[in-house]
């Protein structure tokens, strides 16, 4: 099973926990779950200021300066993992530093 | 259990013996959860038919088990897809196994009936889908008595359990009991369940029948997992809970423990709760603590017999385990009832200023028990008055209403 994992930040809340207990150092992460075949890709990626969105409406091209307006939390980095099951990437998940620093978010592939 | 040659009664003790067995290994084979549920139902209906024709089967629970297997592979076989080839042969491998055997073997479908719970009561659902599941699919409620329960619609309720399987089967939550390194707190999730439906019960918002079905879940908990004293700890406790129902709701009234006639409470379940007792060599959890202070007070013949020194004492352990408001509050009403009153309110006046408490009638509605027995009447009216504002249910508002009037 292939799941997205969006790392997420809301810079609006100071809801970040210092005590990183049960997480590993981010490149330490990648080590191991390169290693093992889990994380199949995975990157960070510029923030807000840098992001441009790209809209259709009634045909015509519409190209804006920054992420939907409303959306309050950041996008900062990826990874796609690929586990046995939703418990496997729970764990993987749970290890990131991004877990205490942020929030993790896991998608499920529609098609493996 | 004794057989019967009444068709209507052998089946319905068929199933209260092998539905969740059945079901619960249908789902591991199959995958399919709507199935497995339908499979069984099927069966039932067939049972209607067949047996008043030609006689109950020696072995009702088998013939239910097999019957319900074969279903499940006739409708996979007719579905034909290729997506159902390893269900397919998953439930042949099944059938394959010798029939009475297999619906009796314990190692193999104890299993089953666990991980079933497990995944029901997952954390990644939400509350409201896991207690959902666990009632429709564990407990073998059918949708409309699970929505009337929770007063909700029908097709509300259906939705619910639609939206659970599918996250199950989209995010791929898996179907077993998790390992050693998770499981005492999964444990705790699928404890929390079983409580909410009881409470849910108890508070007499919800359907009260929710409370039996609460403590035969919690029954179901205790026999699949005999080694972990925390299910025996919650059961004891929704017990010595439920033992009072009849003496601490009289008439549409609330009656506070003090005034309980306690020739109403359920000595059956108190029974049942006291011999329920901590397995050896095990510190007590959460459920183990509050069960023990619920059956302190059974165990007083009357409210001043009540041995409030070792209810201090069991608030004093659960506070170092849950150090939250609610629980200092209650040990601060032990140390006034051990310590005398003086001792209580000061212990309260700690947690006067606590976010968590604010808003709550709990601290006014204690303080005014404990000014009344240090003599300070007026007092304790003023802490009543607050705590009647603060009241979230009618009951509650009489119950306060009624004190206040006996002290004024």
């Amino acid at each position: 099973m292939k799941y997205l994992m969006l790392v997420t930040l809301d810079p609006s809340r100071d809801e970040a926990d210092t005590d990183a207990t049960g997480t590993l150092d981010v490149d330490d992460w990648v080590a191991k779950y390169d290693g093992s075949g889990v994380r199949l890709m995975g990157n960070q990626v510029r923030m807000a200021e840098d992001a441009t969105s790209v809209t259709r409406r009634n045909g015509e091209l519409l190209v804006t300066d920054g992420p939907y307006a409303e959306s309050r939390e950041w996008i900062v980095g990826f990874d796609v993992l690929e586990c046995a099951d939703l418990d496997e990437a729970i764990t993987v998940a749970s290890e990131h530093p991004m877990a205490a620093g942020g929030r993790l978010e896991l998608r499920p592939f529609v098609e493996d | 259990m004794s057989r019967t040659d009444d068709p209507g009664e052998a089946l319905a003790q068929a199933l209260a013996e092998q539905r969740l067995r059945i079901v619960a290994s249908l789902i591991r084979t199959t995958r399919d959860w709507d199935l497995a549920e339908d499979a069984v139902a099927d069966a039932a209906e067939r049972a209607l038919v067949t047996w008043p024709r030609d006689g109950v089967p020696r072995n009702p629970a088998a013939w239910l088990t097999t019957t319900a297997q074969r279903r499940a592979l006739d409708v996979i076989r007719r579905a034909g897809t290729e997506r159902t080839k390893l269900a397919e042969l998953g439930a042949q491998q099944q059938l394959d196994e010798p029939g009475e055997e297999a619906a009796v073997d314990p190692g193999v479908v104890t299993d089953d009936r666990l991980r079933l719970v497990f995944t029901c009561c997952h954390p990644a659902l939400s509350m409201e889908a896991r207690v959902a599941l666990t009632l429709k699919v564990v407990a073998g409620l059918s949708t409309a008595e699970v929505a009337r329960m929770f007063l909700v619609e029908e097709s509300t309720m259906s939705q619910r359990l639609l939206r659970a399987k599918k996250k199950i089967a989209n995010a791929a939550i898996p179907y077993r009991v998790p390992g050693a390194r998770d499981l005492a707190e999964r444990l705790d999730g699928v404890l929390a369940v079983v409580y909410l439906v009881f409470t849910q019960g108890y508070a007499g918002a919800a359907a009260p029948e929710l409370a039996d079905e609460a403590i035969r879940l919690g029954r179901l908990v205790v026999d699949l997992m005999p080694d972990e004293d925390e299910p025996r700890g919650l059961l004891a406790l929704m017990l010595a809970q439920h033992a009072r129902r009849h003496a601490r709701l009289v008439d549409g009234r609330l009656v506070t423990l003090e005034h309980q006639d306690r020739s109403l409470w359920d000595r059956e379940a108190v029974a049942e709760a006291l011999g329920l007792t901590m397995l050896h060599g095990r510190l007590p959890g959460p459920y183990r603590l509050q069960a023990d202070l619920a059956l302190a007070h059974l165990r007083a013949a009357d409210a001043a017999d009540t041995d409030w020194r070792s209810i201090e004492r069991l608030y004093d352990r659960l506070y170092a385990l849950q150090p939250t408001p609610v629980v200092a509050l209650n040990r601060a009403v032990a140390v006034g009832m051990a310590e005398g009153p003086a001792r209580g309110l000061l212990a309260l006046d700690e947690l006067a200023d606590h976010p968590a408490l604010r808003g709550l009638h709990l601290l006014p509605a204690a303080r005014a028990d404990l000014l009344v027995r240090a003599g300070r009447v007026p007092e304790a009216l003023e802490q009543l008055d607050r705590a009647l504002e603060l009241a979230p249910t009618q009951q509650e508002r009489d119950q306060l209403a009624r004190r206040r009037t006996e002290l004024a």
